[in-house]
């Protein structure tokens, strides 16, 4: 595989000044930059939203501990909650959605270059508005500065007479602004997915990565919008004297629960179907063959968007919703759980007969399979609504979510810097550092989540800043704690690993892993046009035919 | 019920799978713990609510520890077994793109599995939210407040606060208690694991939930919705007293508060400061109703929702300072002198 990159003459620049390079960064509308731009957001805010779940862990680390007071406590889970969510988990997946999807159907940028740029913006000044709050949300009153409303801000917690000052506004203003870029980007990436795919790229030739991210794009403009909705109009109520949540002149609690959770539960999808994307990609790589059952892959992907549109008040089986509804959603609930688990079945399925290579992209991808099939049962639990009524609000939920969103979506994400951080940079991770990252991580990780399901199950509420001796809580806490601590570890061996890298790394030339995707025919990192001469490609895995003419793909599809 | 009749046989193999795994490190992580009131574990149910859903989650459990089992074995077989060694350096495996078959079977298994799981859960739910209020049955309004409960028993005229009273429930004859529950404020949340699951306290939107309390004692909770600053010590205390206790309980609560001649100057010290419009002491002018009632306050073991012992130096603090047992709870620090806060403390000790 040679590269295309075509070099002109004249066109070699010399090495600017750093003023001049960071213009460009700032005013870029490139996609590729555009994507490490959000990358390097979203590990900004993970480092201080991990600082505040150390602080966090810290303070519960045994019963009655003054490490921090409860007003310090509260603000801390809101704002690690907030933090996590907004500013690390959407930006790091439309980081890589930004990089990749232009890549890989073959085309020279997003369909909408400054848009994306609009987007990126709006989205990285929602975590500075969000921040900022610690220096301007007392307000006029003193009280309090960061919110510390949950990341959720029930009704009528959010309101006025609960929340005086600006902190709370703080919070509406940062996930309303964040929104609009959520829903910039979603709309560049589906209308760049069905209009720029190269020749030949049919729908069912596209990589399962671009199809799960349009499946993403999809649902973030249902999901998002309502959130955005209800974002106005808690500021209608905080400024404008409305009442929709404002329950001391009549308005519904409920209804804030409704918009927020119907926003809720598709997010979770939001942030698991790009890692499910880069599953299916790294997967059949490290195992040498292609995905099992594209097609299915294709519907359980779209049908798990469905469904899990009508499973959002499973969040809300305590409040007392009559026994129909209780029982409707668990069922849609649990029907989530089949092409759910046909997912799984199908990665194993790819991984069967193969030969499979542990690179570290390889060793976190199945930590994803292990870890987000136990995440999968424990969901099971916790949709059964009775079971719900124990383990709700407790620690057993927060055990589980963490499962899915550590576990799972954060397992993959770090698959994915191992596999495409050479195409980014044009220098290989460190393995062994990577070897490393993983296994601290891995121990970390289940010493944290596995421990934090048995005080949910002991009866130990969540967002409490300290609790009562006596009650069988404190080792398992301690333990939890010391987990934590190793985790951070781990993170701070990759953070390592992402700058030594950058400048020791091996080079990673344009095909590192043998792949087959179209981003690996050209050079690493690739130019800003992508593509010299915009490629035709005749089935999936278009490289595996350039590489193997004798058996292509495009015989069997 | 065949479905749960069933599980309660499994449920002995099922508590070897994963409670023994979970207790273990619980007996092993408690140590040396107050021996009086019951423990939180919502496996070890002391009522219906509770114990039908241990029976489901019993039942849930196995469903998914088989589940587990089945598909880690497929991934650590898949993972050992093809692993690539290096004498196939170079070689591709064999290119396999999928089977219509395969994918039936593990579509229509989970989807087997989905709607058994599904039709128990259903059961339980329907057996615990649509049972009848018996003739007999206590009712109890619980109202949430920014970090205490109000407990109010509207048939008996009783008024009191953080420490819920109910009778026994014998199967024969049973006393199940009804609790409606209102919110003053903020969203709240009512667990007392070993008596029933939790159900929010909603303002705007009255719940409802039932227990009947198979064994007498003390079981504890908290509240489990974050509702503020304090959330953390929102505990609750329910205490499950035999028939004769729990009358002889009414009985007191029903009086006013008892008069004591030597407590005057403390009671004037209440009634002159702002104490008297944040609390009720029946039989006085004192109405409030902002914080607990506190006709019966020497009646209760704890004060501030559980956060401290009722013991003399207690009150003491927590009338001079409330922060300094809950800081952020509602009732602001009062700067009574000293000889007005021994006076107020010695009233509030004769309300037995
Ligand atoms: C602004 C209203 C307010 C005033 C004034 C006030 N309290 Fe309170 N009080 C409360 C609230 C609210 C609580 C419950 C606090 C909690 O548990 O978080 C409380 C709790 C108490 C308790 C504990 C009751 C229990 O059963 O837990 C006592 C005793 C008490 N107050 C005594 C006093 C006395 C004596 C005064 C006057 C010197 C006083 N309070 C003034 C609001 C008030
Ligand atoms: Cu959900
Ligand atoms: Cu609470």
């Amino acid at each position: 595989m040679s590269s295309n990159a075509i070099t002109l003459p004249g066109t070699q620049i010399q090495a600017r000044p750093w003023v001049d390079e960071l213009h460009q960064w700032l005013t870029t509308v490139d996609h590729k930059r555009l994507g490490i731009l959000y990358i390097l957001s979203a590990l900004l805010f993970l480092a201080i939203g991990g600082v505040e779940a150390l602080i966090i862990r810290i303070q519960l680390m045994h019963s009655h501990n003054n490490f921090v007071s409860p007003e310090v406590f509260n603000r801390m889970f809101t704002m690690h909650g907030t933090t996590m969510i907004f500013f690390v988990a959407m930006p790091v997946l439309f980081g890589f959605a930004n990089y990749l999807v232009p890549l890989m159907i073959g085309a020279r940028d997003m369909a909408f270059p400054r848009l994306n740029a609009f987007s990126f913006w709006l989205s990285f000044l929602g975590g500075l508005l969000l921040y900022f709050s610690f220096l301007g949300g007392s307000g006029l009153y003193g009280a309090g500065s960061a919110p510390d409303v949950g990341w959720w801000s029930y009704a009528p917690l959010g309101a006025r007479a609960f929340s005086p000052g600006h902190s709370s506004d703080y919070w509406t203003l940062a996930v309303l602004v964040s929104g609009f870029g959520s829903i910039g980007t979603a709309i560049n990436i589906i209308a760049t997915i069905l209009c720029l795919r190269c020749p030949g790229m049919k729908l069912n030739r596209m990589p399962l990565l671009v199809w799960m991210n349009l499946v993403m794009a999809g649902m973030v403009l249902f999901a998002v919008t309502p959130l955005s909705a209800a974002q106005i109009m808690l500021l209608i109520d905080r400024y404008l004297g409305g009442h929709f949540f404002d329950t001391q002149a009549g308005g519904s609690a409920v209804l804030w629960m409704h918009f927020f959770w119907i926003f809720g539960h598709p997010e979770v999808y939001i942030l698991i179907i790009p890692c499910f994307a880069f599953m299916s990609e790294i997967i059949p790589v490290f195992s040498r063959k292609p995905i099992f059952g594209y097609p299915v892959m294709v519907a359980a992907t779209v049908c798990i968007a469905f469904v899990s549109m009508s499973v959002w008040a499973h969040h809300m089986f305590t409040i007392g919703m009559n026994s129909y509804a209780n029982s409707f959603f668990t069922l849609t609930t649990m029907a989530v759980g089949v092409p759910t688990g046909i997912k799984i079945f199908n990665w194993i399925g790819t991984m069967w007969g193969g030969r499979i290579q542990f690179k570290t992209p390889m060793l976190f991808s199945i930590g994803f399979l292990f870890q987000f099939l136990i995440a999968g049962l424990t969901g099971i639990m916790i949709a059964a609504s009775p079971f719900d009524w124990q383990l709700s609000l407790s620690y057993f939920v927060v055990a589980h979510f963490h499962y899915v969103i550590v576990g799972g979506i954060l397992f993959a994400l770090f698959a994915a810097f191992y596999y495409w951080y050479p195409k980014m940079t044009g220098r290989m991770l460190s393995e062994r550092l990577g070897k490393w990252h993983f296994w601290l991580f891995l121990i970390g990780f289940h010493l944290t989540f596995d421990v934090m399901h048995i005080p949910g199950i002991l009866g130990m509420p969540r967002r409490i800043y300290t609790y009562e001796p006596g009650r069988g809580w404190d080792t398992l806490n301690l333990i939890i704690t010391i987990g934590a601590f190793i985790q951070a570890l781990a993170i701070l061996v990759f953070l390592a690993n992402l700058v030594i890298s950058y400048f020791k790394g091996d080079r990673a030339g344009n095909d590192p892993w043998d792949a087959w995707t179209l981003e690996w025919s050209i050079s690493s990192p690739p130019p800003a046009y992508n593509f010299a001469t915009v490629p035709t490609v005749a089935s999936r895995r278009p490289l595996w035919d350039l590489k193997h003419p004798e058996d292509p793909d495009s015989r069997y599809e | 019920m065949s479905i749960l009749k069933k599980s309660s046989t499994v449920r002995f193999l099922a508590q070897t799978i994963f409670l023994l795994l979970c207790s273990a490190m619980t007996v092993w992580a408690s140590g040396p713990k107050d021996p009086s009131p019951h423990g939180t574990n919502i496996f070890a149910p002391a009522s219906t609510p509770a114990k039908s859903i241990a029976d489901l989650s019993v039942l849930v459990l196995v469903i998914t520890g088989i589940i587990f089992v089945v598909v880690f074995v497929l991934l650590v077989y898949s993972v050992v077994k093809f692993r690539g060694r290096a004498k196939d350096a170079g070689r591709e495996p064999a290119q396999v793109y999928g089977s219509t078959q395969i994918e039936l079977a593990w579509t229509i298994i989970p989807i087997l599995i989905v709607v058994v799981l599904f039709l128990a859960t259903a059961r339980v739910i329907h057996a615990i939210q649509d049972a009848p209020e018996p003739a007999g049955a206590v009712q109890v309004t619980v109202i949430g407040h920014q970090y205490w409960w109000e407990f109010r028993y509207p048939k008996l005229g009783i008024v009191t606060a953080n420490e819920l009273h109910i009778p026994v429930s014998d199967p024969g004859h049973p006393t199940p208690t009804f609790l409606q529950l209102l919110s003053a404020d903020t969203d709240h949340s009512f667990w007392v694991p070993e008596l029933a699951g939790k159900t929010d306290l909603i303002p705007n939107h009255p719940n409802r939930m039932w227990m009947d309390p198979q064994r007498t004692g003390i079981f504890l909770g908290q509240c489990a919705q974050y509702c503020g600053t304090q959330h953390a010590k929102m505990l609750l205390r329910v205490s499950v007293d035999g028939p004769q206790d729990f009358a002889v309980w009414v009985r007191a609560q029903q009086g006013p508060a008892v008069e004591d001649a030597g407590a005057i100057a403390g009671r004037r010290v209440f009634e002159s400061n702002a104490c008297m419009n944040c609390h009720a002491v029946a039989g006085t002018a004192a109405d409030g109703r902002f914080g607990p009632d506190l006709t019966h306050l020497m009646s209760r073991v704890t004060i501030a929702a559980g956060a401290a012992k009722n013991t003399h130096d207690n009150l003491r603090l927590w009338i001079q300072d409330p922060s300094a047992i809950k800081p952020g709870s509602l009732m602001p620090a009062m700067k009574l002198s000293d000889t007005d806060l021994d006076a107020v403390v010695s009233y509030m000790e004769t309300l037995r």
